[in-house]
């Protein structure tokens, strides 16, 4: 790789040893990829939940943040994605004080790195709205492909070691989702009707991403006739980057670099694959019917919007979720604030539910929530959700939020 | 019988093990219980199998970021795999295996689940881009 003066002082260790070691990660990361040099970012998003980093991670970072201020200090505005524990609500949860314990741990060690601690995923949505053509180290598989397909912007799926680097020395290397070349069209979905629910723009995210296959697979959509709102794209790209590892998607006439077809295709179009309701169907139907019991049901993966809150607080207004049912929220610590502001936090609680902030469900020790809990038959509306969670133990089925918190109240589906 | 097999160069320090194999796709987050050191995802072709000390080989990487993490700290418990082959490998792994030091390779000369048996002794060197297998 080429490399220009201060990324060789970095190298030589100039510029301090977390520097030093975050080039030398990066630089054989980009020997993989056969990256010809770095490029700068203007901020960074990392992923650093306990249940992820293990001990293990938690002491690297302690030992990172013994370094000199001005060597361990990120160089770029460096914020993070959910957290393994709610301060505020663990004890509900039956999460052992353990937990938290090595949670304070990792973010007291973070802030020491100058990380700000936003434990949002949907950081495009509500800290720093990405901007077309912008380089960034965005490490949330959903926080990425939002950035790269909705605003333009331009990051690979960034790693929580290899985001905190991209924070150490302010770029990444160059290629993938940075390169013109990374960004064509591979794989042409024709969308057949308009899913009408998030359940549904999840649903047909996870069946593009599963048909698309890889991470080196860049979708391109068409058939959607007037563009998705925010929350719907969330879904959508959440769920397709999860069952695809896919990064970057082209909706056609929505998305900013396709406003036509042939701008996001080199040569002619690739046969296309048509996709629709019936295929939505059958993926509800892969994680078939909780109708004896529910244990949980959970909203989160993405984190809920502001807007997607009062919807959820709507429905669950002057209900009472079933005393065998739990039902968990998540979202960020900005929008639960604003949620308590709004009165939108005491309607949500009031019905037994419980609005978590900072955290993701499946980023929250999921296997030992649920044996703590007694918790397997698991509801949730996010398609991204119930392909993560069978591999902890639980037992997923997918639905819409007003089927979801009907199951809640009912303790079991209809 | 000797095979030697070419891919892309990849990252990690060189390793050795004992193959396991399936045409199925690899998240450490999604597929493994990590602290059993088993495939805990039922529908993963591997489920129920033990993937500690061995050579994994499988179609492509899949999921989340976590796997970054994870893999470093797998190591830190001697529960990770000695090393990973995927046809098709992507930046998460690459990174997490570049923080761990593990060794992983991807882009071969072949379709690596089909060159590769469950069984086969497997060397893997990713700096020089060779994965030597012995089978009796």
């Amino acid at each position: 790789m080429r490399l220009n003066e201060i990324e060789q002082a970095m190298l030589a260790g100039e510029l301090g040893a977390p520097r030093q070691q975050a080039i030398e990660q990066q630089m054989a990361v980009g020997r993989m990829f056969d990256a010809p040099d770095f490029v700068e970012v203007s901020h960074v998003h990392v992923m650093g939940d306990t249940e992820s980093l293990g001990e293990a991670g938690v002491a690297w970072l302690e030992q990172l943040a013994t370094a000199p201020r001005e060597q361990r200090r990120v160089r770029v505005p460096t914020v993070t994605d959910p957290r393994g524990i709610d301060q505020c609500a663990f004890r509900r949860l039956k999460q052992p004080e353990s937990m938290a314990a090595l949670e304070l741990r990792a973010a007291a060690a973070l802030r020491e790195l100058g990380v700000l601690m936003t434990d949002t995923c949907i950081n495009y949505q509500t800290v720093l709205p990405p901007v077309r053509g912008e380089h960034l180290a965005y490490g949330d598989t959903g926080s990425t492909i939002y950035a790269n397909s909705v605003c333009g912007a331009r990051s690979n799926f960034e790693g929580g070691p290899a985001a905190l680097a991209a924070g150490l020395t302010g770029r990444v290397p160059r290629y993938g989702c940075h390169l013109d070349a990374g960004r064509r069209g591979t794989h042409l979905f024709e969308v057949r009707e308009r899913p009408r629910n998030l359940t549904e723009w999840g649903a047909l995210g996870a069946v593009i991403g599963r048909a698309a296959g890889s991470y080196w697979t860049v979708p391109v959509i068409t058939g959607i006739d007037g563009s998705p709102t925010s929350d719907e794209l969330k879904h959508f790209g959440a769920a397709m980057a999860s069952w695809g590892s896919v990064p970057l998607f082209h909706m056609v006439g929505v998305t900013p670099e396709a406003p036509d077809l042939a701008s996001v295709l080199d040569g002619p179009a690739p046969a296309a694959t048509t996709v629709g309701l019936a295929d939505i169907e059958a993926l509800y139907a892969a994680f078939g019917r909780h109708e004896e019991k529910v244990d949980v049901v959970v909203f989160a993966a993405p984190q809920l919007s502001l807007v997607e809150l009062q919807q959820l607080a709507e429905l669950l207004r002057e209900r009472r979720v079933h005393e065998g049912t739990a039902l968990l929220v998540a979202t960020s610590p900005e929008l639960k604030a604003a949620c308590d502001r709004m009165g939108i936090t005491e309607t949500i609680e009031a019905s037994g539910a419980v609005l978590l902030q900072g955290v993701c469900f499946y980023q929250m020790y999921a296997r030992e929530l649920g044996v703590a809990n007694g918790w397997t038959r698991l509801l949730s509306n996010s398609a991204k959700l119930v392909n993560i969670i069978s591999g902890y133990g639980y037992e997923p089925v997918l639905a819409p939020m007003e089927v979801c918190v009907e199951a809640a109240v009912a303790g079991r589906m209809a | 019988m000797r095979i030697e097999i070419r891919g892309h160069v990849g990252v990690g320090r060189p390793a050795s093990g004992v193959a396991l194999v399936a045409r199925d796709n690899f998240s450490a987050r999604y597929d493994l219980d990590r602290i059993r050191g088993v495939f805990s995802r039922p529908a993963h072709a591997l489920h129920g199998q033990s993937y500690v000390g061995r050579v994994l080989v499988l179609h492509t990487a899949k999921g989340g970021v976590a796997t970054s993490w994870m893999l470093r700290e797998m190591r830190s418990r001697d529960m990770a795999p000695a090393a990973l082959l995927l046809n098709t490998a992507n930046p998460i792994m690459a990174q997490g295996a570049a923080f761990a030091d593990l060794a992983l390779m991807d882009r071969f000369d072949v379709d690596i689940v089909d060159a590769i048996r469950t069984g086969d002794r497997v060397s893997v060197d990713p700096t020089a881009g060779l994965v030597v297998v012995e089978r009796d």
